[in-house]
């Protein structure tokens, strides 16, 4: 009963949302400057400038993963297509670099960005058009991405000697004392982030993921949408495969093969639910961070390599885990300020 | 709230006393101007029908708390009033579009049914007003039956329209001829109807009649197969919803339609976010739109918070508000009052008159006639996909619509049988959970209904979800047959021959992708397996015959529930339960959504039920349904008990004053 005289007297309601957000991204900063202090105090080199950098290198190319992954997850879809995009666009862009030494390097990235895109908008058109569930859909290209460049490839390979210095040297150049990798991460993160946060697409995005259902009827062009969201993902991977091969020199068919799984592990551990509708893009990449930290923590504090991957499960149990405690104590939190009694 | 207090106490000081309904200003005003000459045959008739006729003494019972004023007002009416007579010049010109040859028209015209009642009606009307006399020239033919006379007229409207030349108002809607199948199901059939600027406009019909069809239509969800949509004049085809909303048409659908991880202003705004000059999304301005429509239907919901977790009225008023937001020009509600309360109800319609009194126009589907008689001038029939009539509300009473939706007569709403009541079932004693409800108690006997009556949120269902075991209870017991239930165990409450029929069927009561049979077999799943597993015909079997005593229309055992009607749904979970074979049935609000004809089945199973001995409480937010069918009424307000009345003592007034408290006297 809203008696109205009794509820408008209701005191304005605190931002349970925002503290939720709060609550999922703090939980992962705080995992992640715990695991720096532990592995700090057991060995200072940990913290060394070196360290620091290879850390962020390592994680610069699942964050612009993850960032795509999570645009395409809070749309209650999957992209698992990931891995073989990165290793086609790797090897596509190694070999038009190694035929063709004298092209900069932003040709190689927007090409890298290219095939990404095409390959995302297969997957886009597929689910939306087939309509195939997004899990079947890039499980399928996942294969198909993987053969095409196996099949180009023939077991060749591109090594370092045949690729131009200045592609090779981008991966170590810095701006400002910040590697280019580094940098092109961050802006991905961010534009990702403002783009979800900020603008009228990102939030439809939300709203697809959250009800599908209400999202057709509130006239969201859903398919544009969609097709969008799966080509950003694409197209990142895409990226991703042009710093891959900029940062190991040696690129062959098998180039990010397994690569999905860390990705979806990344955005996961971020904070972004299975189910859609809610995770930040920024969480996804603190997500990046951490799964990237915790490997190199391991090799430091001496901790046999396999437990990584245990680690790593333990961690999206974890993560989901306390996604559910924590919605469902929202739920109830909310039902009860709800009840009119 | 004052007002709905005000009401069942001095109704005959409501004309009188203006103040006491603030909010609804110019809005309600103008619709009372409307009244006389709208809405002069209801009282008069009244005498000529009998008193038992359960239909409008339903709609008698209501009157206090959903619509006060007016058969009171008509009197204090002066019957030159200009808007009164304003409206009645309108009304010639806003029927020329139905169609005098149509099939729907013919089949209407020939029915049946229409037959004594319907003449008396007609031959009591007065022609005291300019309406009247336009609309309804006077049939001195005995047998005529309303819709000639309206075929006439329409031919004559539209022949002096053509002769003038002038067309008085475009319609802002118009339906011409529009049908639409699903498969081999002809969902809507050859219907037109035209909705007009400043109109509110009923479309009733039982379920699956195609009203939910229509609105797909308007809402650009559902192409139609023949036949156009015009609006203002011009044909539209609609490819999508975002074209209709385009088009200014705001629909709200029968379900929530909210993003429950958005917050609450987004999903207002969703899909016209103000944006700011970098084209990023402005959210104060958001928020602040957002507070001010609550502000305008007086809900004090946070912008901020989710919209997960809301409850149903809640999120119907969000869905208002969205549809506020959009300055729409033609407002489709599907059935939007199932989930509110009384004044919410009240305050949703002040909202919807204002919108209609600036030229809006507006389309309302309910099933409380009540409801369609205090906000909507005109009313569309439908019945199995086909258009049977358009009239003015006023020209027809609550039985002639039911008659004409039903397609039959109603004999009895509420066949409440008779019965001794046996031994006690179920005895509650001081039940308490902090803040919900404190020291309940009650007790049912074997062949009683008791209704658990109270305004939405006393915490009846609470009540009844810590009786049954699904919520926790701080104090208190529960005894089946003498025996203490332990608390928090549905299974045990189960095992001890109870059954709860839920709120909320969606959600709640079925698993909407699994079949029919499933459904019904599900709560005993483990009964009829054999070494464990299930077999198909064991379910089968046993699904059949309660579909079958329950009268479900279905196609096969086998489809989808969520493929079934709202009502055959509501039957779907009540055979699920007596599948049990339960001693006790809770059923909460078992006709909410459920079109009259479903609704006096549903009842009469529950009468029958009772007198075979079973013990039913049910939660109803529906007086008239309280009344007739319960044996002894446990009035709810904020969580205590405050009255019990029998059978006897109950009456419309003395439930309200027990659900409403002090808050009347003050």
């Amino acid at each position: 009963m809203t008696a109205a005289p009794t509820t408008l007297n209701r005191p304005a309601r605190k931002n349970p949302t925002k503290n939720l957000l709060k609550t999922r991204e703090l939980g992962i900063v705080l995992a992640l400057a715990l695991l720096i202090a532990y592995t700090a105090i057991d060995n200072s080199r940990f913290l060394s400038g070196q360290s620091i950098r290879d850390n962020l290198l390592n994680t610069a190319i699942l964050a612009v993963m993850a960032t795509g992954q999570a645009i395409v997850v809070i749309t209650r879809n999957i992209d698992l297509s990931v891995g073989s995009v990165l290793g086609i666009s790797a090897f596509t862009v190694a070999t038009m670099m190694s035929s063709n030494p004298g092209l900069p390097m932003i040709v190689a990235i927007l090409v890298g960005l290219a095939v990404g895109a095409v390959a995302g908008l297969v997957n886009g058109v597929l689910v939306r058009f087939g309509k195939v569930p997004a899990l079947v859909v890039t499980l399928g290209t996942l294969y198909i991405y993987r053969g095409i460049t196996y099949s180009w490839a023939g077991g060749s390979q591109v090594n370092a000697d045949e690729l131009p210095r200045h592609f090779l040297t981008f991966a170590n150049d810095s701006l400002l004392g910040i590697p280019w990798l580094v940098l092109i991460a961050l802006v991905v993160v961010g534009a990702g982030s403002l783009m979800m946060r900020n603008y009228k697409v990102g939030r439809e995005l939300y709203a697809m993921g959250s009800s599908p259902a209400a999202a057709e009827l509130a006239g969201i062009k859903v398919a544009r949408n969609l097709l969008t969201a799966f080509v950003l993902s694409g197209a990142l991977a895409g990226l991703a495969g042009v710093l891959y091969a900029a940062r190991f020199g040696t690129v062959d068919a098998a180039a990010g093969s397994g690569y999905e799984l860390n990705v979806v592990a990344a955005v996961v551990v971020g904070g972004v639910a299975v189910f859609g509708g809610s995770g930040t893009v920024w969480g996804a990449a603190l997500g990046a961070l951490l799964l990237t930290v915790i490997g190199s923590a391991l090799a430091v504090l001496d901790i046999n390599q396999f437990w990584q991957q245990a680690i790593v499960g333990a961690l999206i149990i974890l993560a989901i885990c306390a996604d559910r405690l924590v919605a469902v104590r929202i739920a109830r939190s909310l039902r009860k300020r709800d009840a009119h009694v | 709230m004052a007002e709905a207090n005000a009401r069942p106490e001095n109704q005959p000081a409501q004309p009188e006393s203006p103040p006491a309904r603030p909010e609804t200003g110019p809005a309600s005003s103008a619709d009372a101007n409307r009244t006389p000459t709208d809405r002069p045959a209801r009282p008069k008739n009244q005498p000529a029908r009998p008193e038992t006729d359960p239909a409008s003494s339903a709609d008698a019972h209501r009157t206090p708390t959903d619509r006060p004023a007016q058969p009171e007002n008509q009197p204090a009416r002066p019957e030159t009033d200009p808007a009164s007579s304003a409206d009645a010049n309108r009304t010639p010109t806003d029927r020329p579009a139905q169609p005098t040859d149509s099939p729907a028209q013919a089949t209407g015209r020939h029915q049946p049914t229409d037959s004594p009642a319907q003449t008396t009606s007609q031959h009591q009307q007065p022609t005291d007003g300019p309406a009247q006399t336009m609309g309804r020239p006077q049939q001195p033919t005995e047998h005529a039956p309303n819709q000639l006379t309206q075929a006439e007229h329409n031919e004559r409207a539209a022949g002096s329209k053509r002769a003038t030349g002038q067309d008085a108002q475009t319609a802002r809607l118009e339906v011409v001829e529009v049908s639409k199948s699903f498969g081999a199901v002809a969902a809507v059939q050859g219907v037109s109807f035209a909705l007009y600027p400043g109109e509110a406009h009923a479309l009733v019909g039982e379920n699956g009649a195609g009203k939910s069809t229509i609105v797909k239509m308007l809402a650009g969800v559902h192409r139609p197969d023949t036949g156009t949509l015009r609006v203002d004049g011009s044909d539209v085809d609609f490819a999508g919803p975002g074209d209709a909303k385009a088009a200014g048409i705001a629909v709200i659908y029968q379900e929530p339609t909210l993003f429950p991880d958005l917050s609450v202003a987004e999903n207002i705004a969703m899909g016209n976010q103000p944006l700011t000059r970098t084209r990023q999304i402005d959210r104060k301005q958001m928020h602040a739109t957002a507070e001010r429509l609550f502000r305008r239907l007086g809900v004090p919901l946070d912008p901020t918070r989710p919209a997960r977790g809301l409850s149903i009225a809640d999120q119907q008023l969000v869905e208002i508000a969205k549809a506020l937001s959009s300055e729409a020009r033609v407002l489709i509600m599907d059935e939007p009052t199932a989930a509110l309360s009384a004044v919410e109800v009240e305050r949703l319609f002040a909202v919807v008159r204002s919108l209609r009194d600036e030229g809006a126009a507006i389309m309302f589907i309910s099933h409380r006639f009540e409801e369609i008689t205090a906000l909507c001038e005109r009313v569309t029939i439908m019945r199995d996909g086909r258009h049977v009539a358009t009239e003015l509300v006023a020209d027809l009473s609550v039985d002639d619509m039911i008659r004409r939706m039903v397609g039959r007569d109603l004999s009895a709403l509420f066949p409440k049988q008779q019965v001794t009541p046996g031994e006690t079932v179920l005895e509650v004693e001081g039940l308490s959970r902090e803040g919900i409800f404190r020291d309940i108690s009650f007790s049912v006997r074997a062949g009683e209904i008791v209704a658990l009556a109270g305004l939405v949120g006393a915490g009846r269902s609470e009540v009844m979800q810590a009786v049954f075991g699904v919520d926790p209870y701080d104090r208190g017991t529960v005894k089946v047959h003498g025996r203490r239930l332990r608390k928090g165990d549905p299974r045990s409450a189960m095992a001890a021959g109870m059954a709860l029929v839920p709120e909320d069927r969606r959600q709640q009561g079925l698993v909407m992708d699994l079949s029919i049979e499933r459904n019904v077999t599900l709560p005993r799943a483990r009964k009829l397996a054999r070494l464990g597993l299930l077999f198909g015909g064991t379910e089968r079997a046993a699904a059949e015959t309660w579909t079958r005593k329950l009268q479900t229309k279905l196609g096969r055992l086998s489809d989808a529930v969520g493929t079934l009607s709202g009502g055959n749904q509501q039957k779907v979970v009540l055979a699920k339960w007596l599948a049990t074979g339960p001693k006790l049935l809770i059923v909460d609000e078992p006709t909410r959504g459920i079109d009259v004809g479903t609704k006096a089945e549903v009842h009469r199973l529950m009468s029958s039920l009772a007198a075979d001995g079973l013990a039913v409480v049910m939660v109803s937010s529906e007086l008239p349904e309280v009344l007739g069918m319960a044996d002894r009424i446990i009035v709810l307000r904020e969580g205590r008990v405050t009255a019990e009345l029998t059978r006897a003592e109950a009456t419309e007034e003395s439930v309200m004053y027990a659900a409403m408290g002090q808050e009347v006297a003050a």
